[in-house]
Formats: structure tokens, sequence, C-alpha cells
């Protein structure tokens, strides 16, 4: 019975590939039952960038999927998961406010339930019950935004917002644009709106971790594309200095955060937030260009962002089901007693290192690329004539570089502590591999890593259609041929499949030169140096906290480690020491500093309020009648 | 032809590099010191030694050593050596040459992490930290030339510069180049950031992580530095300093290239080698400081084009 509702949720993904597909190369289609929902009914309409998400979902799901039917975990939460991603793919379709609002819903309400999948933990608990308040805090910023544009524009219609919303006033518009993308950026994690999802993420069954990251917080992403260049039309130049500054602080605050976690998923989960941040570099560019006038240079910046969502979805379920396999594998999400699974678990190791690779932005794969168009779209604002959005780009340039750093410093924790050396527990020492419809999903996956990396030249042009159909002009900044992609003529050109090519030459060059030349081939296996010492075990390893460390002491101002040590000394001498304990966690500014202050304001606020309710039905009618009055003053 | 002649130039002057850089820091303290051939000779010995492998170790290990050479050849084919037209300009700039030195660091950290000691551990841990911290600085000071030469196509840019007679008085230029040498020297592992005399010291970095290796493997990874080292060099020299190098055009232009470049890399050799004998190392931790003042001269470099233009 679970197997047979994976499938057909496979199934579903497969046809919405289909149909995604079919929009992206410019086959549009509606669906309208007014009957189905009060204001406005149901209504369904196809378009280039919809059609883009649509297949999206269907290809993260249809691994995700594969993986459940092999996943002894997944027995339960089968009917919300079915829900779960018939909503998301209800989303993009969605035509009206109604429609829009009741997938939405729907798709928070099945992904509660599937983080709550663990019912006895206390810690799923209040991760579900944290994701509640901060998706259902921002569904009341969605529904504020879009009632604000619609009583204004007098339909519920999106179409008719397109038209209708250039004419609004500006403080309305900027209230919308402010609700909406709020309520958007909550969803797609975006700091400080974030504080939900290390939590959610990790406590959901991998399949489900892997379609929340990659795909979930991607629907964010596809209402803040919809808010800032589509509904709302052309936006004032801070609607984009608003998306950037937004970008380059939540990618490098999700780096951060991730470099010094050690829990496996939810190291993954952090990423995401600065996945996000990446992309909304994008948006925010496009977003800035187009109110400058830029057109093909918002079209560049389109195409990045879409181009990072994608890959991220790509690499980001990668690393989640290997992550999942892991974690089926030791029984633990806890880095430090993992170790040596590239013995164990080669399929798994070799997929995980695909995925790191790529998202650290390494070339030849697909997430280098992307960031690659981002830097681009980021570097020609001096095409733009104002020193203050010079400035912003500025600061969007630095902290992706900074980010591209730190995140290849954090993938090489994330699997060269967990893959390589020697085993950290008896767990690990015995793990074993991923059964076999998890290694296809991995694969699979991991394939679709390395052919957006390579073939960039076939991607793009997609990518450019569905730009400038969004934006309405030619996509002109981006040419080449069938090797090269070429930005802004001139300016950059970039051909993975060409930098492939040569990397795998010259990684066979000197191998065939040493065999060729007589190098010597002996090899003796032997202990690794020890310093002389004798007993060598996993003890002498480095540790995940250690290789953070450094990152812990240079950015001591943003993570306020706290320090304990705890030393237990033998009852006889000093010289002793039967146990020690040491902690170095670190502080989260958005805990202390925005939300306990938020919620001890709301608490208080609720106890002044709580004056109100004294239990008398004598005051209660006075109430009625003061408000009664109020109204009729009013009106 | 061309792409020949860069991966010969870099792959067989990189030892030579080193090694003049360790004969004249030699004489600079009044030792005589090793004949500037010596790392050949020590290439060739390692060559023909039997190779130690750690029981330990994975896949990772054995692959990193050929996958670490394979990005410093491929990023010497972006590089302008000698000539403005480098014969793989068309598939990258740049960015892509930072993020195949990135390459290279994550497989080379992760190797040092594959052995399981302690000491390949931190140094991966550090080596990765500084290479994380340059990056900004790096990209920064492209952004700066690249805003003035209208490309971030690095042959382009030498062409563009190789017509501007007042380029070495271009406040913009000279603060970019200041925080691109602080860069060179972090990344490839010089003092003040990192020691490379050193074996068995705790301040160490680079040598720490690579401690495992031995053999032919070992020959690869003391080569692959020493290319990063010319490549960074011949970068920094070539993008700031563009006299010399034209468009190909029969061996001639060539020729010049060739001879431009040798004088160019020896004024540089012969500075860091001042440098190297005049401060000492760093503490690790005031080594984010120095690469933050790199950032922050990168920084200037943009503003200084920003408020001229």
């Amino acid at each position: 019975m679970t197997r047979l509702v994976y499938g057909l949720v496979a199934l579903l993904a497969v046809a919405a590939v289909g149909l995604g597909g079919y929009g992206m190369t410019g086959g549009a289609g509606a669906l309208r039952l007014p009957w189905v929902l009060p204001l406005g009914g149901l209504e369904l309409t196809l378009d280039p960038l919809g059609g883009l998400f649509l297949a999206l979902i269907g290809f993260a799901a249809i691994p995700a999927s594969i993986y459940a039917i092999g996943e002894a975990d997944a027995r339960r939460g089968h009917f919300a998961y079915a829900v779960f991603v018939t909503s998301m793919c209800m989303v993009p379709l969605a035509a009206n406010m109604m429609t829009f609002l009741i997938a939405w819903e729907l798709m928070s309400l099945a992904s509660y339930f599937l983080v709550l999948h663990d019912r006895r933990s206390k810690e799923s608990i209040e991760a579900a019950w944290i994701y509640a308040v901060m998706t259902h805090a921002g569904l009341a910023c969605l529904l504020g935004g879009m009632l604000l544009i619609g009583a204004d524009v007098g339909s519920s219609r999106f179409a008719d917002w397109r038209t209708a919303t250039q004419a609004l006033a500006p403080a309305t518009r900027g209230a919308a644009f402010v609700l909406l993308a709020l309520g958007f950026a909550g969803k797609a994690g975006v700091v400080p709106l974030h504080v939900w999802l290390p939590l959610a993420h990790p406590a959901a069954p991998s399949h489900v971790s892997a379609l929340m990251s990659g795909v979930m917080i991607k629907l964010g992403i596809y209402g803040l594309l919809r808010v800032s260049l589509d509904w709302l039309g052309i936006g004032p130049p801070w609607w984009g200095a608003t998306l950037l500054i937004a970008g380059a602080v939540s990618s490098l605050i999700g780096v951060l955060y991730a470099l010094v976690e050690h829990d496996l998923k939810r190291l993954l989960a952090f990423h995401s937030i600065e996945n996000i941040g990446i992309i909304l570099l994008g948006i925010g560019s496009a977003v800035l260009y187009r109110a400058a006038g830029l057109e093909a240079l918002a079209v560049l910046g389109l195409i990045a962002a879409l181009y990072h969502t994608i890959n991220h979805a790509m690499f980001k379920a990668l690393l989640f089901l290997g992550a999942g396999a892991v974690v089926h594998a030791t029984g633990t999400r806890n880095m430090e007693a993992m170790g040596g699974l590239i013995k164990r678990m080669p399929w798994t190791a070799a997929c995980f290192l695909v995925g790191s690779a790529a998202i650290a932005a390494l070339p030849p794969l697909n997430g280098f690329v992307s960031e690659w168009l981002t830097f681009l779209a980021l570097f020609q604002n001096m095409r733009l004539e104002a020193i203050g959005q010079n400035l912003v780009f500025t600061l969007g340039i630095a902290s992706l570089a900074l980010t591209g750093g730190l995140a290849m410093a954090c993938f090489v924790k994330a699997f060269g502590i967990t893959f390589l050396a020697l085993p950290r527990s008896d767990a690990a020492a015995h793990a074993h591999e991923a059964s076999r419809p998890i290694r296809v999903a991995m694969v699979t996956l991991a394939t679709a890593c390395v052919a957006l990396g390579v073939g960039p030249t076939l991607v793009v042009p997609a990518f450019g259609s569905i730009a400038s159909a969004v934006l309405g002009t030619a996509p002109e900044a981006i040419g080449g041929d069938w090797l090269t992609v070429r930005v802004s003529g001139q300016f950059a050109s970039l051909s993975t499949a060409a930098i492939a090519v040569v990397l795998g030459a010259m990684f066979v060059a000197p191998l065939a030169a040493l065999r060729l030349g007589g190098a010597s081939r002996r090899t003796r296996a032997y202990e690794r140096w020890g310093c002389g010492r004798i007993v060598q075990t996993s003890r002498l390893e480095y540790t995940a906290t250690a290789f953070s460390n450094p990152f812990k002491r240079v950015f001591d101002f943003f993570y306020r480690p706290t320090k304990r040590l705890d030393i237990e000394f033998h009852p006889e001498s000093r010289f002793f020491v039967e146990r020690i304990e040491y902690e170095n966690p670190t502080r989260s500014i958005f805990d202390d500093w925005l939300y306990r202050p938020l919620l001890r304001l709301l608490h208080s606020g609720a106890r002044a309020a709580g004056a109100l309710q004294s239990g008398s039905a004598n005051q209660y009618l006075a109430y009625i009648l003061v408000a009664l009055l109020l109204m009729l003053v009013l009106a | 032809m061309l792409a020949v002649l860069q991966i010969v130039i870099v792959g067989a002057g990189a030892p030579l590099l080193v090694g003049a850089l360790r004969t004249f820091k030699a004489r600079l303290v009044g030792r005589r010191g090793p004949s500037p051939w010596q790392p050949y000779s020590d290439l060739r010995k390692l060559l023909a030694k039997e190779v130690v492998v750690s029981t330990t170790t994975s896949w990772v290990f054995r692959a990193t050593p050929y996958a670490l050479v394979a990005t410093l050849l491929t990023a010497a084919l972006i590089v302008p050596v000698v000539t403005a037209r480098p014969p793989l300009a068309f598939a990258g700039n740049i960015i892509l040459l930072v993020y195949l030195f990135m390459l290279g660091t994550f497989f080379l950290a992760l190797a040092g992490l594959d052995a399981g000691s302690a000491f390949g551990g931190m140094g991966s841990s550090r080596e990765v930290a500084v290479a994380a911290l340059a990056e900004p600085t790096v990209v920064i000071a492209v952004f700066a030339l690249a805003l003035r030469a209208d490309t971030i196509d690095l042959g382009r840019i030498v062409e563009r510069f190789g017509g501007e007679p007042w380029l070495a008085a271009n406040p913009a230029h000279l603060l970019a180049f200041a925080a691109m040498f602080i860069v060179m020297l972090a990344e490839t592992g010089r003092l003040p950031v990192d020691n490379p005399a050193t074996h068995l010291e705790l301040t160490m970095i680079h040598e720490a992580m690579v401690l495992e290796y031995s053999g032919r493997y070992l020959a690869l990874v003391e080569w692959a530095s020493a290319m990063k080292l010319f490549v960074f060099m011949t970068l920094l020299a070539n993008l700031f300093v563009p006299w010399g190098l034209t468009e190909p055009g029969g061996p001639m232009p060539v020729f010049i290239g060739i001879l431009a470049l040798a004088v160019k890399l020896a004024v540089l050799t012969t500075a860091v080698a001042l440098l190297e004998t005049a401060v000492a190392k760093l503490r690790l931790f005031r080594v984010p400081e120095l690469l933050a003042g790199s950032f922050a001269l990168a920084f200037l470099s943009l503003m200084a084009v920003f408020v001229v233009r």
C-alpha cells in the first residue's frame, strides 16, 4: 500500500516534468473550475516560469519517491507525502489568489505533519511547532499583501494584476511588496526569517528533507520572482537593493552557521539558507537593472537566479539523500561519530563527493556555472551610474566570493569527517551500503549535477527564453555557440565542457607520463605517521569541532562562542584525569537579539490584553456596545 | 602549439622559480645555499622512490596528486603567459582560475584528512581557512580591473592595459596590485602566512597537510605547489605589468614574451625573497588580519575606480 502511494507520486512527478517541460518551451494551457472554490474558483494556468518550477518539483520528486520506496523509515507519512507533492505542483500553476493560497497552505500543513514524523521526540515536536508558527506568520503576510492588491485592483486574478498594478499608488504598491516579500522570504528561509529551517528540515525523513530543501523553499523563490518581477510590474530600485542585501546577508550567515554545525542534516539545511541567498543576489540584480532600464542585464541576472535554483535543487536533494543513507547506516546524525564510510559505502561516498564539489561551486560542475553567471550579473553594475547601487552590488560580490570559499571549507569538513579516515564509532565501522533504489536515486541526481555543469550551452538559452518571457524582452545578454557561453559581447566567456575535457586530459597525462617515463611504481601499505606513537586509534583523528575552530576564532564576533571545560581529577592525584568534558557552543544572535525580545513583547502584550477578559458578562456587553457605537461613528 | 609551449614553460619553469627563490634567500642571509636547479634533482629522486601509503587512506588520497596537477596544468592554459591570447581564453577567465585553485585545495584538504592523523587534519583546516578568507580579495581586486577594462577576459585586460602609458601611476592599479600580492603570498604558502621551509613545526599549514605523501605522489604535490607559485606570479606580472605581451603571430612575439616574462618573474622573485628574509611568520590567528588588510586594499582600489570614473 505505502509502496503503491509512493509509486503513484513518482508517476505524478513524471507527469509534472512533462507538463512543466511543455510550459517551459512556450506551451500554454488553462483550467478553470469556478464551482470548486469560493472567491474566483479553481483556476490553473501554465506559463514558462510556472512550467520551470513545476518541472523542477517533478524532477526532484522522482528520485525522492524512489528513495522512499527503498526506505523503511518511510512506512508512515505516505498520505501526507502525497498531499505535499500534489499541493507543491499546484502552487506554480495557480492563477488566482484563492487557488494559490489554498495550495500554499496545503503544502505547509502537509509538510508540518511530515516534520512531526517522529512524534515521540521532543526535538521534532519543537521543530514542528516553530515551523507552524513561522509558516503561518508568513501566510498572514501573504494574505494581507494579496488582499491589499486585490482590493485596489478589484480582481483576484494574477493576470489582471499584471496590467493594473503599475497604476497603483506607490505607497500601496510598496506596502504590498513588503508584505508579500516577507511572506515568501519566510518560506524561502531568508535571514532573519530562517529560524525554522535548520530545525524542521533535519526532523523530517530524508526524502522529505530533500524535497523541502530542494524544492519547497524554491517556491518561496518562485513567489519572490512573481512579486518583484511579474505581479507588481517594474519596481523602484529599493526593491532590488533590499533583495540583494538580503541575499548577501543570507548567503554569508547561512554558510557561517553551517561551518560550525556537526549535525550532518542540519549542516545541509544551513547551506540551503546560503544558496537561497545566492539566488536572491541574482534576483536582486535583475530587479535593480530592470529599474534602471538595462533589460539585457536584468535577463542575465534572472538567468543566473533560475540556473542556481535548479542547480541547488539537484545537488541539495542529492546531498540530503546521501546524508539520509549515512544516517540510516550509522544511526546518528552527528558527524563526530562517523568516519571511514568511503570504504563501507563507496556509492554513497562517490555521489556525496559529487554533490559536495557541486555545492562548493567547483568547476566543471553545475554550482560553478550558476555562481559564475551570478558573478557576471553583479560585476556589470559598472553600467549603472548610481554610486549607492554600485556599493550594494559590491557588497553582493564580496559576500558571494567569501561564501564560495567558506562553502568549500565546509564541504571539506562534511565529506572529510564523514567519509574519510578511520570510523569514529562502532556503528560507523559496521555501516552498510544503501539499498539499490536509494543508489539509483543518488546516481540520477549526481548525473544531473554533472550534466547541468558541462552543458550550460544547452541550458542557458532555455532559461533565457523563460527570463525574457517574464521580463518581456529578448535575451541579448547571452550568446555563444555549442561550446561557449558568451556574456555581454566581449565581457566574458565560459566553456565548462572544454574545461572538463582539458581537466580530464591533464589528469591522465601525468599518469601516463610517469608510467612511460619509468618512475618507480613500488607502493607499500603501512601505518600513517603518528609521531612515534605505537597504538593509533580513531581518537587521534582530527574532529569536526577542531576543523572548524579557526573559523570560530576568526568570526568570534558573530558566533560569540561560550566555553565550558569540566575536568574531574583522580581523587589520589591531580596528575591523573578521570574525565574531561569540553563544550564550545555558539549562540545565535537572532535568537538573542530578535526573537527572544519579540516573544517577550508578545507575552507582555498578551498579559496586558488579558485584563480585558474579566469573566463578567456585563462588561462583555459593554464592550459590544462600545464597539457598535465606534463603528457607527466611523461609518 | 601555444598550448604546448605554455604548459612546458609553466611545468618546466616552476621548479627553477622555486629553486632560484631558495638560492636567493640563502644568499641574502649569508649562506651559499643549493643550486637553483636543486628542485629538479629532488623531483627526480622522489620519482625513483617507493611510495608508502597509509592503510587508512582511500582512493581520494591516491587520486589527489593527479587531480591537483590537472587543475594547475589547466590553469596554465588560462593565464596569459607569453602572449595576450592564452589558448583556453574562450573557456574561462579569472573567476574560473580562482575556482580551479579552489578545486585543487579542496582535494588536497580532503587528502590531508584521509590519512586520519591529527597533523593532516590540522593542515587541511588551516589551509581551507586561509583559502576561503583570501577569496574576496581576489574577486574584488579583479572587479576593480574589470571595471576599467570593461571585460574580465584576462587576455583582453592585458591588451587594454598594454596601451595605457600612465598605468604605473594609477592609484587603483597599485592598490589592486598590493592586494593581489598579499593574496599570492597566502595562497602559495609563503611567509608571513606559512613557512615553506619547515616540516616539523606546529605552525605549519601546507606542509602539514601533505605530510603523508611520499615518492611519486610527493613529487607531484611539490611540482604542483611550484606551478601554483609560477602561475600566480605570472598572473600578477602580466596582469599588472602587461608590457611585452602581444597577440600571437610568428615566433618573434613569443620570444619577446618569454624574455619579458623572465625579467618580470626575476623582479617578483627578488621582491618575495627580500620580503621573506625581512619578515617573520605571523601567528596563525593574525593571518586573518593580514587578509582583511588585503581586502581593504582591494576595496580602496575599487573605490578609486568609482571615484575617478
